[in-house]
């Protein structure tokens, strides 16, 4: 089946998530959908399968126009998306999720559905066994149930987004087995999402970038990943003319430090900051730096391994008493980290204070509500509710709330969605607690950004961290290797 | 706009008009006329002065668990649990006023206090289970209210038992001294409005006023980026907990001590659980509590008059309560309805 999408349009308020993507894809291949977060992939995805309409813009199945009202109706019409989280149902078995999401009639037919859930396994080589509980299942195992499920649905193009996400080498293999059975010899069109470039070097023959919402380059795979890498972050320029800074005392020391979460882990990492430096964390996203801001800021605590603070032993305080010692920590999620719905830009004010009296001082508050606003050029009062602000304000909101005189900063994506002068803006402010003796470590998914603003470059891939870079002695194509995997 | 502005103030009117057209409707379908039975209802809660003093009698307890489930609905936790503070409130003022030998002024006080005490440490022990054990509040609040009113049968049938004999029906009548002062023949008693008053200004200032309130608040919208700003949220999950179940505590004192004279099998009578009605009918804005419940009372105690006068069910009263709530919940919020919603998206 042949597929086109003409320029698909979707926004969301001012972001343009979609801003006019127009791709064909034909039967019979395997497509890589590359991009960095907030690029579009998502979205786009959503929209062929039928999970939410676009704006404007039409899809085509062989040269027909097709409305897709919900995902039943664009499976009917043979576009199957395979989710990172599978759909499946805890507490049952493999065979009543597979009825599931198929029989509809009042008496289940189990039989049919046991012999064709078999003869679909046994095609891919999938070991499920049909009576266990889903709760018993890997989550490599869950997704072949999913995938059986889709096939036999009738999906002929498949979507998968992010399938090995947590799931075993060997089950990525066989994933893959199939994948490339049902592309080449059944001529299934399938379209992978991955932030992984190797895999999708190894799996895709055919990569389409997405960049702010637009496509921004297509090109045969395999190909060099610097390649790859150039076209989902945009030509990295010359690094431009930045004040240096005399850099002071070490500030935090990280020794051997490993850290796992249900998801991935991070070893082996030794890192030592001084006063006065910008260290940036780059790498794809999900890769292991946001594990290592929040083990620095005493959210996650370190499996071993040693954190020091100004000379001090930190490891395992908690979040609070990191605080309390002089650790600032900006989440990338504004609403959901950081700032409050419903609550005003001085409510926010006053529960930042490091200090607090029973009874609230409302006039008070209110001017050094005021002077906040003023010193970071917020547009709001300080009776306005958080989530009335715009994307940038928060984001100063954010930063405003950071408490003076800090020893170390933790950022994640501290410019993401801000425009140019904004950025500019925000970093001059950074680079004033520099004279404090701060230390500023953060992670972003925007090389300019890295390349621009640090001192040293240290680049995540599975959890690994690379060795420690010097901005002004590396280079683009370096970054690019380390961030595909490569040493 | 006009027309957005004026459906703000007129809708919280709506869900309340509907439930008195669906339950007119019920009345039609059982032959009765609704208008004779509403005034039956307003004389029954109304008609004179011994109604109205029971109406309010009945409206102390209620406030004050209303109260205290402003405090916790701040924090954005569901004390499902205040009907068992209640009743512990109850146990532990019978408790003094069983034991304890006094002049009735340090009666009185010892009795509030211990209620008090119980109520809070009895939601504490949700609280605690929420914060350490992850057990959602609503699920260890109900099995501590049938825990608190099991033992309340034990106490009852077996170690408080009246001389006279066990019944299931409650202890002998405490010393007269242990009682709340009475206005004139009532069951209606001064001082627990005065308390309830007093809790009640109290609760409004430390949620409007207090940094303690703003945290409640924070934890309530977003406990991740409240941890985030530096609150510590546990500890004040702990402490809403505890308030909200020291005053449901004082109001099952006010029922054991005030609307009763001993301790009794029913004690709370669903106090709690009605409580947690007002408070949502009231959309949570505060100053709406004490009016809401006041009409609840009313609505309850005029149920009586009618099934008197009219042979309908007393429970009557009670479909009318809890259909307002339904509706609130169902059309509460008219910007979330989709009929409002603008169509032309072109525009």
């Amino acid at each position: 089946m042949r597929i086109e999408l003409r320029d698909i349009r979707k926004y969301f308020g001012p972001v343009k998530a979609n801003d006019g993507i127009s791709l064909v894809l034909e039967g019979g291949r395997i497509y890589g959908l590359l991009g960095e977060n907030g690029a579009g992939k998502s979205t786009l995805m959503k929209i062929l399968s039928g999970y939410q309409p676009p704006d404007s813009g039409d899809i085509l199945f062989d040269d027909q126009v097709q409305n897709f009202s919900s995902p039943k109706v664009a499976l009917g019409k043979g576009v199957g998306m395979l989710y990172q989280d599978p759909l499946d149902v805890p507490p049952f078995t493999v065979n009543d999720n597979y009825l599931l999401g198929r029989d509809n009639r009042v008496v289940l037919d189990y039989k049919s559905a046991i012999q064709e859930l078999q003869e679909m396994t046994s095609r891919f080589s999938f070991e499920l066994d049909l009576q266990s509980n889903i709760e018993d299942l890997s989550l490599g195992e869950r997704q072949q149930l999913e995938l059986a499920r889709l096939l036999v649905g009738g999906a002929q193009v498949l979507i998968l987004d992010e399938p090995t996400t947590g799931i075993s080498a060997e089950q990525k293999d066989v994933l893959f087995d199939s994948i490339r059975k049902l592309a080449f010899e059944e001529g299934k069109t399938v379209i992978l999402v991955s932030h992984k470039l190797e895999e999708v070097q190894e799996l895709c023959g055919e990569g389409m970038v997405l960049q702010k919402g637009k496509l921004v380059g297509k090109t045969e795979l395999p190909c060099p990943n610097e390649k790859l890498v150039e076209m989902m972050f945009g030509q990295v320029p010359e690094r431009g003319e930045r004040t240096e800074f005399p850099l002071g005392q070490p500030v935090l020391g990280l020794v051997d430090l490993h850290v796992t979460t249900y998801r991935l882990s991070i070893r082996d990492v030794d890192l030592t900051l001084q006063q006065g430096e910008v260290f940036g964390l780059a790498g794809l996203e999900g890769s292991g730096q946001r594990i290592l801001l929040q083990a620095c800021a005493g959210l996650l605590h370190p499996d071993h391994g040693k954190i020091l603070l100004s000379g001090q032993d930190v490891t395992g305080l908690q979040y609070h008493r990191m605080q309390d010692k002089g650790v600032g920590y900006a989440a990338a999620g504004r609403l959901e980290e950081g700032l409050i719905e419903g609550l005003t830009l001085a409510e926010h004010v006053e529960l930042a204070k490091p200090k607090h009296r029973f009874f609230i001082d409302r006039s008070q508050l209110n001017t050094t509500t005021e002077s906040k606003i003023d010193q970071f050029q917020i547009v709001g009062r300080p009776d306005s509710t958080a989530d009335e602000l715009s994307g940038g304000n928060q984001q100063r909101l954010l930063f405003a709330l950071l408490r003076e005189k800090l020893k170390l900063i933790l950022l994640e994506h501290p410019t993401r969605g801000l425009d140019v002068r904004s950025s500019n803006w925000i970093w001059d402010q950074l680079y004033q607690r520099r004279e404090d003796g701060t230390a500023i470590l953060f992670m972003s998914a925007d090389l300019d950004e890295i390349f621009e603003r640090s001192d040293r470059i240290a680049v995540f891939s599975g959890g690994v961290m690379s060795r420690v870079l010097e901005t002004k002695n590396t280079s683009v194509d370096e970054i690019g290797h380390l961030i595909g995997g490569q040493a | 706009m006009n027309a957005n502005r004026w459906i703000r103030w007129v809708w919280p009117a709506v869900p309340i008009a509907g439930a008195l057209v669906v339950t007119s409707l019920l009345l039609f379908f059982f032959g009765a006329a609704p208008l004779e039975a509403f005034q039956a209802m307003y004389d029954g809660a109304f008609g004179d002065q011994a109604k109205t003093l029971s109406v309010l009698a009945f409206w102390v307890p209620l406030l004050l668990a209303g109260t205290g489930l402003l405090v916790t609905f701040k924090a954005g936790l569901w004390n499902i649990g205040i009907e068992g503070q209640i009743v512990m409130g109850a146990i532990a003022a019978s408790w003094v006023a069983l034991r304890m030998e006094a002049p009735s002024a340090v009666l009185i006080t010892v009795e509030i206090l211990a209620a008090m005490l119980a109520g809070a440490l009895w939601a504490a022990l949700s609280a605690v289970l929420k914060t350490r054990g992850n057990v959602h509040e609503i699920f260890s609040g109900l099995a501590l209210n049938s825990i608190a009113i099991i033992f309340t049968n034990y106490l009852i049938s077996g170690p408080w038992q009246p001389p006279e004999g066990g019944t299931f029906r409650g202890t002998a009548p405490f010393q007269p001294g242990a009682l709340l002062p009475l206005y004139e023949n009532s069951r209606f008693s001064p001082l627990s409005l005065l308390l309830a008053a007093i809790a009640f200004t109290l609760v409004v200032i430390a949620l409007r006023g207090t940094f303690w309130g703003l945290k409640l608040k924070a934890i309530g919208q977003n406990l991740r980026s409240a941890f985030l700003l530096g609150v510590s949220s546990e500890r004040e999950m702990i402490l809403a907990m505890m308030l909200c179940g020291a005053l449901a505590g004082l109001g099952g004192a006010v029922r054991t001590l005030s609307w009763f004279d001993s301790l009794r099998q029913s004690i709370s009578g669903g106090i709690g659980f009605m409580a947690l009605l007002v408070v949502m009918l009231a959309n949570y804005r505060m100053f709406l509590v004490p009016p809401i419940a006041l009409f609840f009372s009313a609505v309850l105690s005029g149920s009586i008059t009618l099934q008197l006068r009219t042979q309908l069910h007393s429970s009557l009263g009670g479909i009318l309560t809890e259909l307002m709530v339904l509706f609130v919940l169902l059309f509460g919020d008219w910007k979330k309805l989709g009929v409002f919603r603008k169509k032309d998206d072109d525009g």
